[in-house]
């Protein structure tokens, strides 16, 4: 975990961040069916990974940190998956 | 030789390794945290994609407003704890300290925040197991994305309270000179929590508040 | 525990006296034995459990004890040997000792962290022990809902907090070993170069620390279900139960695993010693290990065939937990293959490896037989079943701990226990082990279902043959139990490496100082270098 020479980049994904927060927010208000939750859900993982890589300085960390940064979320996506198979092919 | 003296614990071969160490394991132990959260999760996936105008309806009566201001605080302390670590790492003393007291001050606005809103949600008489009236179809699966809130959001404040906690021992740590350039370790790993907990709350409420906001 | 001491040179043992310096401990090596005489308690009350439902199963009619007392028996029978017993028996004493030891440490990453995962083990062990002293609990060590959340009248909330305490103590060492092992290798130890013991470890860290913490907010949505009545898993308020089951074996098919992962490191520690061969295979057993680990998180809906699960799932999960089993073949052909042409000699660590693979393998198979769905559903909840996994977590798993306990024995407390006994002991438990679950793969496939205190007539005479089965099997443990603390006083001087097995914890002494070695060992070769034509000795 390197820290980076200056705080400018701090800011600079901070204000990222407001920016999709208020992005998600006013599309929230659009209906777009079944699209509303593929959107939301797709600009709360850049806002993750805005954190994951500049604020716990993922972004220059070894493959190990790496790995063990993605490990929970890719067990949660397979227990999830899973699980949604049985609910949505019951009969 | 005017080193500073580099605390490191007696298993370790030195301060790299140590501090190699200390960041490995925060990160496995919030891949936990992510599993941990992810029960819940599941829960509120599975009922949801059961009942989608339930859950819907059930959450028109949360406030995006405060939700969107309390997400706008979190993004913030995660700025203010990143800058935090930064300072420490740079061995600026009174920065770190300021940052860190600015850091659990946010957080502190978060759990206010939070309470209006469960306060909101008592007097209305929507808490699960204590005092849910619901007026509507489908009560069954409204009481579900209604415990299944507190459930979520609980636990994250449970979560922030203890990140608060802990950023308090540290800024008095800090105050008192026990950290410096060539050893901040404890800042660093606190800093990778509270990202942790910032990061599920960005997905707590786009999940929470925002379910057909258009309606 | 002060050894009549016929070592000249300190240890970790003489290192201080008294209950303060155990009980604030920090080194993993004594950590290890406050976890063996811990888990060695529960074992034996878990099996004092066992020993009372085998009591009443001599006869058919309900006897010795009630329906909701067999109940509760076979529920704290299953909830004390997974959890206090299995779970942490080989990672929490032999992984504790060792795991630092095989890497060339002084100590784990987070000692302090070490210390705090054994108390926080006890105070969930002894909680959970008052809450089954204190009434008990009669949903099966599974939990399922809704009679667990609403209907029963046991003690299901402090069993489950205790449960819960218990979680963090498994996360704890598991993180623990992980960061270890990636971080504090001695010098020219590649990963290719570690111990097979060291990568089962690694794996069964990985499923402990991704399962548990979901074994955790399962136990805390039924406390609240249970609590509040809420609806979480009440089909009357909208809920499924079968979500609870779902979350529930996402945690505990991969705690299968966990189970038997560190068997199979121990077994292949002591075939390739006693065979005097290196491992045939290391790189295919060292990615089996992860093969199972990984794969094995995707199986859990074999548990679920006969639910009310989705058919089209239940396929998924049946062609999946085909698919877990082929690592597990190739470790028991590796096995066999590092033992063609070994210079084998009969040790009673080794004896324990032959009876884990022929046992494992009998177990693994039948869970072919249940893992094919149109089979499962005649033998799901039959003493088949239970058969199955007896084979496996008491013929594979407490005979890979044994082994271990026996192998490892002289490193940890620099005696020798007494090789005659200790095979005598072996073959007791074997006979006793086979006695008691072979009868049950017959009486399930009759069609005896489990967890009923009362049978048909007709199953008798299988049932009795099991309870003689399960008395040697009782006194077979004890055989051990008490020459291995004869040994303390009794046995002779070990020496360094009276195996003379390759491996850097036996580079050093018996027992071993404090820090572990005298200088840090650097590793230039591969690991298992055994010269042919050589037998351990001793």
């Amino acid at each position: 975990m390197k820290a980076p020479a200056s705080t400018a980049v701090y800011f600079r994904v901070t204000g990222g961040l407001f920016l999709l927060l208020a992005l998600t927010v006013s599309l929230a208000f659009v209906d777009m069916g079944p699209l509303n939750i593929v959107v939301a859900m797709t600009i709360a993982v850049v806002k993750a990974l805005l954190v994951v890589l500049y604020f716990m300085h993922v972004k220059s960390a070894d493959g190990v940190t790496r790995a063990a940064a993605c490990a929970g979320v890719l067990w949660l996506i397979v227990m999830v998956a899973l699980t949604l198979s049985d609910f949505l092919t019951r009969t | 030789m005017g080193e500073h003296r580099i605390p490191v614990a007696h298993q370790f071969d030195d301060s790299v390794q140590q501090r190699s160490a200390a960041t490995l394991g925060m990160w496995i132990f919030l891949a936990t945290e992510v599993l941990f959260f992810g029960g819940m999760v599941l829960a509120y996936a599975v009922y949801r994609v059961l009942n989608p105008e339930a859950f819907a309806r059930a959450s028109r009566v949360q406030n995006i407003l405060l939700g969107g201001i309390n997400t706008a605080v979190l993004l913030t302390s995660s700025c203010t704890m990143a800058l935090a670590v930064h300072a420490a790492q740079h061995g600026q003393r009174r920065r770190s300290v300021i940052c860190l007291l600015s850091t659990m001050f946010l957080g502190l606005a978060f759990l206010v925040i939070k309470g209006v809103e469960y306060a909101e949600k008592l007097h209305e008489h929507l808490v699960p197991g204590i005092d849910f009236r619901y007026a509507g179809a489908d009560a069954g699966a409204a009481q579900l994305y209604f415990i299944l809130y507190f459930l979520l959001t609980g636990f994250h404040a449970l979560h922030l309270t203890i990140g608060i906690g802990l950023l308090a021992v540290l800024a008095v740590r800090s105050a008192l000179g026990y950290f410096s350039a060539e050893y901040s370790n404890p800042v660093e790993v606190a800093g990778l929590y509270w990202h942790f907990v910032d990061i599920v709350w960005i997905f707590l409420y786009p999940l929470i508040y925002l379910i057909q906001a258009y309606r | 525990m002060s050894p009549h001491s016929i070592t000249t040179h300190d240890h970790y043992l003489n290192a201080g006296y008294g209950v303060r310096s155990w009980l604030l401990t920090t080194d993993h090596k004594r950590i290890a034995i406050l976890y063996m005489i811990s888990i060695t308690f529960f074992f034996f009350i878990g099996g004092f459990f066992a020993f009372l439902m085998r009591m009443e199963l001599l006869t058919p009619d309900g006897d010795l004890v009630s329906a909701e007392t067999y109940n509760k028996l076979f529920s704290m029978h299953g909830i004390t040997m997974v959890w206090f017993f299995l779970i942490p028996s080989i990672p929490s004493v032999l992984g504790n000792f060792l795991v630092p030891l095989m890497v060339g440490a002084r100590d784990l990453a987070f000692p302090r962290l070490n210390l705090l995962s054994w108390y926080i083990y006890v105070a969930g062990g002894l909680f959970t022990l008052a809450a089954m002293i204190f009434g008990g609990v009669d949903t099966g060590w599974t939990f399922y809902t809704p009679f667990s959340s609403t209907y029963a009248h046991s003690n299901v909330i402090p069993v489950v907090i205790g449960i819960f305490i218990l979680g963090f103590s498994s996360i704890l060492t598991a993180l623990n070993f992980i960061v270890t092992i990636h971080t504090m290798r001695a010098p020219g130890l590649t990963w290719f170069r570690l111990p097979l013991f060291i990568w089962a470890m690694y794996a069964t860290s990985i499923i402990l620390v991704l399962a548990t913490p979901v074994l955790a907010i399962t136990l805390a949505m039924l406390g609240v279900e249970r609590i509040f009545g809420v609806g979480l898993f009440d089909p009357a308020l909208g809920g499924d139960p079968l979500l609870f089951q779902h979350l529930f074996w996402f945690y505990s098919h991969p705690a299968v695993y966990i189970m038997i992962l560190p068997a199979m490191g121990v077994v292949s520690e002591v075939i390739t010693c006693f065979a005097r061969k290196k491992v045939f295979g290391y790189k295919f057993m060292a990615f089996s290990l992860l093969a199972i680990a990984s794969v094995g998180f995707l199986v859990w809906g074999h548990h679920m065939f006969v639910s009310g699960q989705s058919a089209y799932a239940g396929m998924v999960f049946s062609a999946l937990s085909f698919i877990v089993a082929i690592p597990s073949a190739v470790k028991v052909f590796n096995w066999a293959a590092t033992l063609y042409k070994g210079s084998i000699s009969y040790h009673t660590p080794v004896l324990y490896g032959f009876g884990f693979i022929g046992l494992f393998t009998i177990g693994g198979l039948t869970g072919l037989f249940l893992a094919s769905i149109a089979v499962d559903v005649h033998v799901h909840d039959t003493y088949f079943v239970i058969a199955h996994f007896h084979y496996i977590m008491v013929g594979g798993a407490v005979m890979g701990y044994l082994g271990g306990i026996h192998y490892w024995w002289p490193k940890m407390t620099g005696r020798l226990y007494p090789e005659g006994w200790a095979k005598f002991a072996a073959l007791v438990l074997f006979v006793g082990f086979n006695l008691t679950f072979f009868p049950q793969f017959i009486l399930g496939y009759l069609g005896m279902p489990r967890r009923y205190h009362v049978y048909p007539p007709e199953f008798q005479v299988l049932n009795v043959l099991s309870s003689a089965g399960a008395t040697i099997l009782g006194i077979g443990y004890l055989i051990p139990f008490v020459y291995l603390i004869w040994s303390l006083r009794h046995g002779k001087n070990a020496g360094a490496n009276p195996w003379r097995a390759s491996g850097l914890e036996w580079q050093t002494t018996s027992p071993p100082p404090v820090n572990n070695f005298e200088e840090t060992p650097v590793v230039t070769g591969e690991p298992y270098t055994y010269a042919e034509e050589e037998s351990p000795g001793g």
